[in-house]
């Protein structure tokens, strides 16, 4: 229990810093749904819808030009057949995995202050996964083909290799991919239905009345919706824990130094989630400052949050440290070199500004006045969200373009086109983010009403 | 073949959650079972006093769960060790902890479907028309109002006899719900 919390008579501590004082169901239902409901859409929304309608425009503008003209537009080149495509699609996938431990991990633990931030952190997962998989999508070099992936009866009388990683990779980012949006879904539908009893525009009652499926809010209802809720809570925790794994076991399967080791799959998972809070912060501390949503987004969530990219940062550091211990200990040759070359070799700035970002600025967290002040959290996020896109940079480019042989050693560097695509698909981000926060509810209606004390009453007859 | 009942049922409308807690206790104590309540949030209570414990769903869950990874692991086991052989350094055909992902992959796939549609299914949605949203102020169950509708094929239904013990629950309004 937090010191702040407050006690009410029968000793059970309310959540009292997680909501704003003086809230009813009826405040709670009025301040969410009207930033949907109302006609009036804010300026700022579309200077920045502007912006990133631009770049997913430049990301179009990519695509398509990769298509007509092949995959040479792209820097990867031997040695270094894994360039930003790759990375990006490591960084968007580990961004995707906060707003399922959010939603999944610290629903089954019972943090309540997770009602707040959980919707706009599914939804986050949701694009973020769109981003990625653009990635491997393109990179296939002929992506009218990529059905190929998937295991179905073809002329060729061929089966994909099930002992391949990749192929593991195709199951896992589509298993997550769908289950996200399911559970992104099932946690919308009553507020689907507030925003059909609410809406004054026909088009809008219609549109939000089929997708809330004709929800009533009956009890019998809300019985299974609960249990559903817990169930995919349950499946989806150890989903999150495999999907980043797999996408390292991508790297650790193979032979390559800097690459095959064990500690991979937790180092990857702890880096993913440590991205995805640096993301959540990101998107919650402008969200809430020009929604007015300080109620709902308390500084208290601020604060959890700072806390958990701590942890998982520190979890990353010392991942960083077993890397390099590991290089030393393990007597090989090309492994001791690998990490020598990322110290002092043609990446070491990448190296040491990834240490910068991911190691030695979060060590801010640690004073309470850091996290307590959005400002200065958004400056940390900000190095984090570099720090862990500089991660996989360093670990992909390093090790590739010096391995085995001196002879085919080889430098790397992203191409106009490279930054074009990551560039775009921050764009397309952040276009399907804003078209989000427009029309649909971004904070769980139906959750933050059941932060209200009055929500938790029992009767006589209950202990009967 | 039964009458069809000229109403749905009464439905009363109540400001705060403890008044409809009670009211649905002495509805069930008096003896009506057909009813229902219509809350904006869930609560527990309600739903065990309206609903029992009893709940298929974990069941379908785990069938669905149960289902994936067979599909999985039959679909791993019947292209690469059946149909299409592949010899990766004479290790056995049958390498089944490289089968684990994938296997892992569509038990979750295959039990989140049956959580989702097993959890539509049950409750019957998609269900567009029913007749509670017939009362006007219906609409406030999905925002900051607590409902509860005795319906009118429950054995002790009576519209007067309802309405009475209704009343005595000091609602905000009593309506009728039309088919």
């Amino acid at each position: 229990m937090t010191p702040d919390a407050s006690i009410d008579e029968q000793g059970q501590a309310l959540p009292a810093s997680l909501i704003g004082p003086g809230h009813t169901f009826g405040t709670i239902t009025e301040k969410i749904s009207s930033i949907v409901l109302s006609r009036r859409t804010p300026t700022w929304w579309f200077l920045t819808f502007g912006v990133a309608f631009l770049f997913m425009n430049l990301m179009l503008l990519t695509i398509v030009n990769l298509v007509f003209r092949g995959i040479g537009l792209w820097g990867p080149n031997v040695p270094v057949g894994w360039g930003f495509d790759i990375i990006n699609f490591v960084w968007w996938i580990g961004i995707g995995h906060a707003g399922t431990l959010i939603s999944a991990i610290l629903l089954l633990l019972k943090q309540t202050w997770r009602q707040s931030i959980n919707r706009f952190a599914e939804a986050m997962t949701l694009f973020a996964v769109a981003c990625a998989g653009l990635y491997p999508l393109l990179h296939t070099g002929r992506p009218w083909l990529d059905y190929w992936l998937f295991p179905y009866p073809n002329t060729m009388a061929m089966w994909p290799n099930f002992r391949s990683p990749l192929i593991w990779d195709v199951f896992a980012i589509s298993t997550y991919a769908t289950v996200s949006l399911l559970f992104w879904y099932v946690g919308l539908i009553p507020d689907l239905a507030t925003l059909r009893d609410r809406s004054t525009n026909p088009v809008g009652r219609v549109v939000y009345g089929l997708l809330s499926m004709g929800w009533r809010g009956s009890a019998r209802h809300w019985h299974r919706y609960e249990m559903a809720s817990l169930l995919l809570a349950a499946l989806s925790t150890p989903l999150v824990v495999s999907v980043h794994s797999i996408v390292s076991l991508d790297f650790a399967v193979s032979v390559i130094p800097g690459w095959h080791a064990t500690v991979f799959p937790p180092y990857f998972v702890a880096g993913a989630v440590f991205a995805g809070f640096a993301m959540v912060l990101t998107l919650a501390i402008p969200l809430r400052r020009l929604y007015g949503l300080q109620d709902f987004i308390t500084d208290r969530h601020l604060d959890n949050m700072a806390r958990v990219m701590l942890a998982t940062g520190l979890v990353v550091g010392y991942g960083y440290m077993v890397e390099a211990f590991m290089a030393w200990y393990s007597g090989s040759l090309f492994e001791a070199y690998m990490m020598l070359n990322r110290f002092a070799g043609p990446y070491a700035a990448s190296y040491w500004a990834l240490i910068l970002c991911n190691v030695l600025a979060i060590q801010a967290l640690w004073f309470k006045r850091v996290r307590q002040s959005p400002a200065l959290l958004m400056v940390v996020a900000m190095f984090v969200n570099v720090g862990m896109w500089l991660e996989r940079y360093v670990i992909i480019v390093v090790s590739l373009s010096r391995d085995f042989l001196p002879s085919s050693w080889g430098l790397y560097a992203g191409t106009k086109w490279d930054w074009g695509m990551y560039l775009g698909t921050l764009g397309f981000f952040l276009t399907l983010f804003l078209l989000f926060i427009r029309y649909l509810p971004m904070i769980s209606i139906f959750e933050m009403r059941t932060m209200l004390p009055e929500s938790k009453v029992e009767t006589e007859e209950a202990h009967a | 073949m039964k009458k069809r009942p000229s109403i749905y049922g009464l439905m009363a409308e109540f400001e705060d959650l403890p008044s409809l807690l009670a009211a649905t206790h002495r509805a069930h104590h008096t003896g009506y079972r057909h009813m229902d309540a219509y809350t904006p949030f869930p609560n527990e209570e309600l739903s065990e006093l309206l609903e029992g414990h009893h709940n298929i769903l974990p069941k379908l869950v785990f069938a669905g769960g149960v289902i994936g990874l067979l599909a999985g692991v039959g679909l791993q086991w019947a292209t690469n060790a059946v149909d299409y052989p592949i010899n990766v350094g004479g290790r056995p055909l049958i390498s089944w902890p490289a089968w684990i992902p994938v296997g892992f992959e569509m038990t979750v796939l295959l039990a989140a479907f049956a959580t989702v549609l097993g959890m539509l299914g049950l409750n019957g949605l998609p269900m567009p028309y029913h007749p509670v949203f017939n009362v006007p102020r219906f609409a406030l169950s999905s925002q900051d109002r607590f409902f509860l509708c005795i319906e009118a094929d429950d054995p002790l239904f009576d519209r007067q006899e309802t309405r009475r013990f209704l009343e005595a629950q000091q609602p905000h309004e009593i309506s009728e719900v039309e088919h």
